[in-house]
C-alpha cells in the first residue's frame, strides 16, 4: 500500500518537474548546444586517420599555387619578374593572397554539408528532426562549429608553420588593428555564411531530391567567382563588378582582400555590412525553405 | 477522454508515374504525369490512455503512414488529429517531448558513438532531470540486459542490440505515447521474443499508449488486445483478435486422430479434407456444420482423438487482405 502511495507521489513529483521543464531556460538550452558540440566532436574524433588526413592535404594545393604563378609572373616579365604586376599584384602578393584564402577557406567551406542534408531528406532520415524536440538546422551548426573547432585546433601548428616558412611573401607587414578587426570578422562571418548557403542548398533536395549536380554547379561557379582559383580583382570589367556584387566573394577573395589592404578603407565598414546583410538573407532563407519543404515533404524512406 | 483522435484523416500523395523506357524517360523530362495516391483516406480511430493498440495492414495499407501522420513528420490533406490534446503536424516541442517514435528500419542513434553518447543527447534535448535519466537508464539496460553494450560504438552491434538500444533511447524521457513501426522487423526468434516480453512488461508498468505496426501475428497475439485492420487507406476491422477470426472466417479445422487400422477414405463427404498423415487426418467444414459433421464421423469411423480449432491467425488475415483488395 505504502509503495503504490509512493510511486503515486513520485509520478506526481515527476510529471510537475517536467512541466516546470517544459520552459526552457536558457540555461538549458546552453547546455543542449554544450552537449551536442561534444558530441559532435567525439564524433569527428572517432575516424583520426580520415581527419588527420584531411587537415594536411589542404596544404598540397598551396605549392602548385606557387609553381604555377611564379611561373606566370616569370613570363609577363622575363627580365625582371619581381617587376611584373597582375592588377596590382606583385607575385609575393599573389602568394599571401593564395596563403590567406587558404585561412578563409577553412571557415567558409562546409564539406558534404549540402549532399548530406539532401541525403537525410532523400533517405528519410531527416524525421529525427521532426520526432525529436531539436531543430535541424541548430543542430547541424552546432555539430559542423565542432568539426571546425577539431580542425583548427589540430591544424593551427601547421598553418602557423607554412606561415612562417612563407613570412616573406606577406611584404605589406601585418594590417593595422582595424584590418585586423575586420579580418576576424570577416572569417567568423564567413563561416556561418558559408553554412547558411550551403545548407539551403542541401534544403532544395525536398523539392529535386537528386542535387548533386545543383551542387557540382555551384561548386564549379565558386570556385572561380570566391576567388579560390584567382584574385577576383584581375577580372576584367563588366565582370568585374558583376563578381563584385555577388555575394561568393565573401567564402575566400573578401577576408583575404581585407587582410592585404586590397580593400579600400572607405568601402571597408560597407562590406562588412554586405557580408552580415547576406549571411541574414541566407539564415532567413534556408528557414523559410526548411518549413516550405517540410510541408512537401511526404516523409520518404520507410 | 482519448488520448488520440484522427477524425476523417486523408492523406494523398502527387507521385511521377515512370513509365518503362528511354524515349519515355526522355519524354518525362518536359511532360510529367502525375497520378494520385491515397495513402490514407478517411481514418476514424479513437484510442484511450493505456490502450495497446496494433495496426495491422498488408505493404502499402497506409500504417506507416499514419503512424508518420500521427508523429508529425507529414502534413495530412485533410481531416484532424489530436495526440495528448496537440495536433502533431504543428511540431510543438512540448508535444515532442511526450511522445516517441521507433522505426525497426531506421535509426535514430549516433552510428559512430557508443550508444550511451546518443542517451546523453536525448537527456539533455529531452531535459530529463539527472536523477530521473540514471534510474530510467539503468531499469532500461537492466530489462533488455545491455548493460556490458553502453559503450560500443553503435555500429557495432547486431540488429536486435541496436533495436534494444533504439528503444532504451526512445523510452528515456518516459513517454506518454509510443509508436512502433514493425519494431521487430529482420530479428531472429529469440530477440523478437525478447522485445515482445519488454514491451508487454514496460507497457503494463508505465500504462503508456501504444500503437504498433506489424507484420509478424506473434507479436499481435502477444502485446495488444486491441487490433485495427488497415487496407487500401482505411480501417476494415477494429476490435479483439480473436474476433478477427470469428467475424472473418467462416469455417473450422477438424482434426482427427484415427485409430490403428482405421483409413481416411470417405472423408472428403464431410468437407475439405487439408491433409492426412496417418493416423493423422484434417478437414475443413463451416463453423455451423461443425457439430453434426463431428457426429457423423464418429459414427462412421474409428476416432481415438478430436480437436476442433479455428483456422490459423496468418491464414485468415490475409484471406481478409485479399478480400479487401478484391472489393
Amino acid at each position: 500500500m505504502s509503495s503504490i502511495a509512493k510511486q503515486l507521489s513520485e509520478t506526481e513529483t515527476t510529471i510537475a518537474t517536467r512541466n516546470s521543464l517544459r520552459k526552457l531556460t536558457f540555461v538549458h538550452r546552453i547546455s543542449i548546444w554544450w552537449t551536442i558540440f561534444k558530441v559532435s566532436l567525439e564524433e569527428r574524433l572517432v575516424y583520426r586517420g580520415d581527419f588527420a588526413l584531411g587537415t594536411f592535404m589542404r596544404f598540397l594545393p598551396i605549392i602548385t599555387q606557387i609553381f604555377l604563378w611564379s611561373a606566370v609572373f616569370e613570363s609577363l616579365n622575363p627580365s625582371d619578374p619581381s617587376q611584373a604586376r597582375i592588377a596590382g599584384f606583385a607575385f609575393p602578393d599573389m602568394v599571401a593572397y593564395f596563403l590567406l584564402t587558404m585561412v578563409a577557406r577553412a571557415f567558409s567551406s562546409m564539406p558534404g554539408l549540402a549532399s548530406n542534408i539532401a541525403k537525410q531528406i532523400r533517405d528519410g532520415e531527416i524525421k529525427k528532426f521532426l520526432v525529436q524536440p531539436v531543430d535541424l538546422l541548430g543542430y547541424l551548426f552546432l555539430s559542423r562549429l565542432a568539426h571546425k573547432v577539431a580542425y583548427y585546433t589540430v591544424a593551427t601548428i601547421p598553418f602557423a608553420i607554412v606561415f612562417y616558412l612563407c613570412r616573406d611573401y606577406f611584404v605589406g607587414g601585418w594590417p593595422d588593428a582595424t584590418r585586423m578587426s575586420c579580418f576576424v570578422m570577416s572569417l567568423l562571418l564567413a563561416f556561418v555564411f558559408g553554412f547558411f548557403l550551403e545548407a539551403t542548398l542541401g534544403l532544395v533536395g525536398f523539392w529535386f531530391l537528386e542535387v548533386s549536380s545543383l551542387l557540382f554547379v555551384y561548386m564549379l561557379l565558386s570556385f572561380f567567382l570566391s576567388g579560390h582559383m584567382f584574385p577576383i580583382s584581375i577580372l576584367p570589367e563588366p565582370f568585374q563588378t558583376i563578381v563584385q556584387f555577388l555575394p561568393l566573394k565573401y567564402l575566400a577573395y573578401f577576408p583575404a582582400a581585407v587582410f592585404l589592404g586590397k580593400v579600400p578603407s572607405d568601402q571597408l565598414a560597407f562590406e562588412m555590412m554586405m557580408l552580415v546583410g547576406w549571411t541574414a538573407v541566407f539564415i532567413v532563407l534556408s528557414r523559410v525553405l526548411y518549413s516550405a519543404g517540410l510541408r512537401r515533404y511526404s516523409g520518404y524512406g520507410g | 477522454m482519448p488520448i488520440i483522435d484522427i477524425q476523417n484523416l486523408e492523406k494523398s500523395y502527387r507521385i511521377y508515374q515512370k513509365k518503362e523506357g528511354l524515349w519515355a524517360a526522355v519524354r518525362g523530362l518536359f511532360r510529367r504525369e502525375f497520378k494520385t495516391v491515397h495513402a490514407v483516406r478517411n481514418i476514424n480511430l479513437q484510442v484511450q490512455p493505456g490502450e495497446f493498440v496494433a495496426f495491422l495492414g498488408p505493404n502499402g495499407a497506409g500504417k506507416t503512414t499514419t503512424l508518420k501522420l500521427l508523429s508529425g513528420v507529414i502534413y495530412p490533406s485533410s481531416g484532424t488529429a489530436t495526440v495528448m490534446g496537440h495536433v502533431p503536424w504543428e511540431r510543438s516541442m512540448d508535444y515532442r517531448r511526450r511522445f516517441a517514435l521507433v522505426m525497426g528500419q531506421k535509426n535514430q542513434l549516433w552510428w559512430d558513438l557508443p550508444a550511451q553518447e546518443s542517451f546523453r543527447l536525448h537527456q539533455q534535448i529531452y531535459c530529463i532531470p539527472k536523477t530521473e535519466f540514471a534510474n530510467s537508464l539503468n531499469e532500461l539496460t537492466e530489462l533488455l540486459d545491455v548493460s556490458e553494450l553502453l559503450g560500443r560504438p553503435v555500429r557495432e552491434l547486431s540488429l536486435g542490440e541496436r533495436m534494444k538500444m533504439e528503444l532504451i533511447a526512445a523510452l528515456l524521457h518516459s513517454p506518454e505515447v509510443l509508436f512502433l513501426d514493425e519494431p521487430t522487423i529482420g530479428l531472429d526468434v529469440i530477440a523478437q521474443h525478447n522485445i515482445q516480453k519488454f514491451l508487454k512488461y514496460y507497457q503494463e508498468q508505465r500504462k503508456i499508449t501504444i500503437m504498433l505496426t506489424s507484420h509478424y501475428m506473434k507479436d499481435v497475439a502477444a502485446l495488444c488486445k486491441r487490433v485495427v485492420v488497415i487496407a487500401k487507406g482505411s480501417v476494415q476491422y477494429d476490435g479483439s483478435l480473436d474476433g478477427i477470426v470469428d467475424k472473418f472466417s467462416s469455417s473450422k479445422i477438424i482434426t482427427l486422430q484415427l485409430s490403428e487400422g482405421q483409413g481416411s477414405e470417405g472423408l472428403e463427404k464431410y468437407g475439405v479434407v487439408q491433409s492426412v498423415e496417418l493416423p493423422r487426418a484434417q478437414i475443413r467444414c463451416s463453423r455451423l456444420q461443425v457439430p453434426a459433421t463431428l457426429s457423423k464421423i464418429l459414427d462412421s469411423y474409428e476416432i481415438d482423438d478430436v480437436a476442433v480449432e479455428d483456422p490459423p491467425l496468418e491464414e485468415v488475415i490475409s484471406s481478409l487482405y485479399e478480400s479487401v483488395a478484391e472489393n
